[in-house]
């Protein structure tokens, strides 16, 4: 049967693997994105879990408001990164040293 | 799902990161079925896969990275992201599995009343207790259309456009001289 332990084990595997992916790719700005995506996921699943093994619905309003917050902040980022691309012919992170003071 | 989410981490072109990404949505959206949260799951499939991962695969294939540059330093830290991973891994296992305080095996979810609706109840929630939530969700949203257009909206030097104002407030003496002129004589 599957469970609530179940659950949060798929999710904590998934957030595992988003943050090593995190730590490896951190020369590529869009799969930074992606990796925080992924971790937003596995929260999302951690939500939603818990809320069904408490019978409460108030976890799944949570899981709504994050994904339009998620929504959001991925349209901004990429857009923070087209125009960066714009100026710069390039998006690599270790470039980014404009504001080092 | 694990496979698809260490596809997104490992693989070598960002268009296939991206499918994987949408891979790995599509199976959360199952997980999230069996959890009994329809309206979750069609919304991450409808916005997320709909409108997200298609916006991430339009600036992917539009920024068109250099890859094979991107990818030199994998190596380097690869050691120590999966090394930091695994002992997370360990961690959060322990946390679950062996020091929790229910019993370590709690069985499958309990049953749902009969004639629940997920939708409905999510509903009935939204509009009531977390109206202003709500109402904030909207004004944030409404800020990344605007942030995401200011952003990105560039004026091109050389471009040739109407003015309107200029064009409305015109007047027929501006356009059309009328010359007053003798008759021309018949040869």
């Amino acid at each position: 049967m599957i469970g609530l332990q179940h659950y949060l084990t798929i999710s904590a595997m998934l957030f595992v693997v988003s943050i090593a992916g995190i730590i490896i790719n951190r020369k590529n700005l869009i799969l930074l994105l992606m990796c925080i995506e992924l971790m937003l996921l596995a929260v999302n699943t951690n939500f939603i879990a818990f809320s069904r093994f408490l019978g409460d619905d108030t976890g799944q309003v949570f899981v709504f408001f994050i994904l339009t917050v998620a929504a959001a902040e991925a349209a901004i980022g990429l857009a923070i990164l087209v125009v960066l691309f714009r100026n710069r012919r390039s998006i690599a992170v270790q470039e980014l040293n404009t504001l080092k003071g | 799902m694990f496979g698809a989410a260490l596809g997104v981490v490992f693989s070598r072109n960002p268009v296939h990161a991206v499918m994987f990404l949408v891979f790995t949505f599509f199976n959360a959206a199952i997980l999230w079925l069996l959890a009994e949260a329809e309206f979750l799951a069609i919304v991450l499939v409808l916005v997320y896969v709909g409108a997200v991962m298609v916006l991430f695969l339009f600036v992917v294939m539009m920024l068109e990275v250099n890859i094979e540059a991107a990818k030199r330093g994998l190596t380097r830290y690869a050691p120590l992201g999966i090394g930091l991973a695994l002992i997370m891994a360990i961690e959060l296992i322990n946390v679950i599995w062996l020091r929790g305080e229910m019993p370590a095996d709690v069985g499958g979810f309990a049953d749902l009343p009969a004639g629940y609706n997920n939708t409905k109840a999510l509903g009935s929630v939204l509009y009531t207790e977390h109206v202003y939530a709500f109402e904030i969700a909207a004004v944030i949203l409404l800020l990344a259309i605007i942030a995401a257009i200011t952003l990105t909206m560039r004026k091109r030097p050389g471009l040739k456009v109407q003015n309107i104002s200029k064009q409305v407030a015109v007047r027929a003496k501006d356009r059309l001289r009328v010359v007053k002129m003798d008759a021309e004589k018949k040869q």
